[in-house]
């Protein structure tokens, strides 16, 4: 700020601001539109995928509040940022899931898909992270690399239940945080005999020469690979769509900035304009005497 | 004249809210289901985030197992990729089980199959549409729905002879150079998946 009696504010400051502002805005709005046509890319894919987990739903049912030893959380986030809270999203609801399946004989583990969960959750819970994964939509999502991806998980973690969290996309500005239940296959012909919600897999008939737990183990394996498949591409939108939202305001501020700005440079160069004037007429009014 | 609209309009405006509700009410149960003891435990863990969601609340409820065997077998077909057949009513289905081709019909009692490399066809009528599965799972449910996911299909009539041909030479000779197990079972694989192939393209 120019200090009091100065002879005229510089404009120059105010100019500069404004270039910065307007450089600002434009680069959102790019961001912007690469996001919107990103987006409109992966949701057909994605809305193609969601069929994929259905069918072992209706087998299996669903038990999220099931009670098991050895608790595994798989957090999908993403790994750019500058697209809203739906990181922080996923993070808050799989610290609540770490909280709800440990306790004193129960375990929970992290598996991290994403640089930006990696980076928040390294900060309280390193040593429950059991591994990492970054770099995942590199090249755009498919199947094979998520079915070697969920093959490489399921070698190096022991697990009773994975629990898969991601951001579902239901439009381009709602995420819902979701989260979907993997029972291993010891504990999900345990639930099963049990009875309760998994239903009732003793009524099936097991086509094959291969025992009932093989199948199983095939089974959840198929599933946890179907699931991470259709999280990856779902968390893929939602990070689209609240990166378009958040770019969307972004520019939308810069606009408002510009236009503050833009009035306090007139302002300024109006004020500057007057001194001036003030001066040479009081000078030549003193001249005259 | 204009009294009688007028009640008119009064009876149109009292059918079309009750019209409307009714319309909600179907809609609501397929919500509704969630698991309360999830909740119930979330909200004590941690009170003011909104419980995740739950498959279950996604999906339309199943519809129950019928009292008598229905006419008609519902099918689905769905691919990474894509929902290939989407609750469709079909006569048969005939699927390509380890155990070799197996054919539901309506009231096939509950199964769980694991799928090889084959032919998948659907019969409607006296339509037949086959599609080459690469492998995967197929539920049947007592309720005469057959779910079918699968990891890759093609349609039988997009399969190129000559591709089909030089893919099994190229894999029976690498069987034969294999020098790994890993290499014996990439190989043996391949093998395996063209043999069906060719099955496919003349059976």
């Amino acid at each position: 700020m120019a200090p009091l009696g100065a002879r005229s504010v510089s404009t120059q400051i105010v100019r500069n601001r404004m270039k910065s502002v307007k450089n600002i805005q434009k680069i959102t709005k790019a961001m912007k539109m690469v996001a919107a046509s990103k987006l409109r890319a992966v949701q057909t894919r994605t809305e193609n995928s969601r069929g994929l987990w259905q069918p072992f739903t209706a087998l299996l049912g669903d038990a999220p509040s099931v009670d098991v030893k050895k608790n595994v959380i798989v957090a999908i986030t993403s790994d750019k940022g500058l697209c809203g809270g739906i990181n922080s999203t996923s993070v808050k609801v799989s610290r609540a899931l770490h909280k709800l399946t440990s306790g004193p004989d129960k375990e929970s583990k992290y598996v991290i898909l994403g640089e930006k969960g990696k980076v928040q959750l390294v900060r309280d819970s390193r040593s429950s992270i059991e591994m990492t994964v970054s770099e995942l939509q590199k090249n755009p999502i498919n199947y094979t690399q998520i079915a070697v991806l969920a093959d490489d998980i399921l070698k190096n973690v022991e697990y009773d239940a994975l629990r898969v969290v991601f951001n579902k996309f239901h439009s381009v500005i709602s995420f819902k945080p979701t989260m979907v239940t993997i029972l291993s296959p010891e504990v999900a012909e345990k639930e099963s005999e049990a009875g309760g919600k998994i239903g009732d897999l003793d009524a099936y008939e097991i086509e094959g020469g291969e025992t009932k737990s093989e199948i199983l183990q095939n089974l959840a394996e198929f599933q946890f690979s179907c699931v991470l498949y259709n999280g990856a591409l779902e968390n893929a939108c939602s990070e689209l769509g609240a990166r378009m939202s958040a770019m969307d305001s972004s520019s939308r501020n810069a606009g408002d900035m510009l236009d503050r700005l833009t009035l306090t440079y007139n302002r300024t160069r109006q004020a500057s304009i007057t001194t001036e004037l003030t001066e040479i007429i009081s000078g030549a009014s003193a001249l005259e005497g | 004249m204009l009294r009688h609209a007028a009640r008119r309009l009064a009876s149109r405006a009292a059918a079309a809210p009750t019209a409307r509700r009714a319309l909600a009410t179907a809609e609501v149960p397929a919500e509704a289901a969630e698991d309360s003891t999830f909740v119930e435990a979330w909200k004590k863990v941690a009170p003011n985030l909104e419980a995740p969601k739950t498959p279950i609340s996604l999906m339309q409820p199943r519809p129950p197992t019928p009292a008598s065997i229905p006419t008609k077998l519902t099918v689905n077909f769905v691919l990474p990729y894509k929902s290939e057949i989407a609750n469709k009513e079909v006569d048969m289905v005939i699927v390509p089980a380890t155990t070799g081709q197996m054919g539901v019909l309506p009231g096939h009692v509950a199964t769980i199959a694991e799928l090889k490399p084959g032919v998948l066809s659907v019969h409607e009528g006296n339509d037949v549409t086959k599609y080459f599965v690469s492998s995967g799972f197929a539920f049947v449910h007592a309720n005469s729905i057959a779910d079918i996911v699968a990891v890759e299909a093609v349609p039988v009539d997009q399969i190129d002879p000559a591709l089909v041909q030089k893919g099994l030479a190229d894999f029976t000779a690498k069987l034969g150079s294999a020098s790994t197990d890993l290499e014996k079972a990439e190989a043996q694989i391949g093998v395996d998946v063209h043999s069906a192939l060719n099955a496919a393209l003349t059976g």
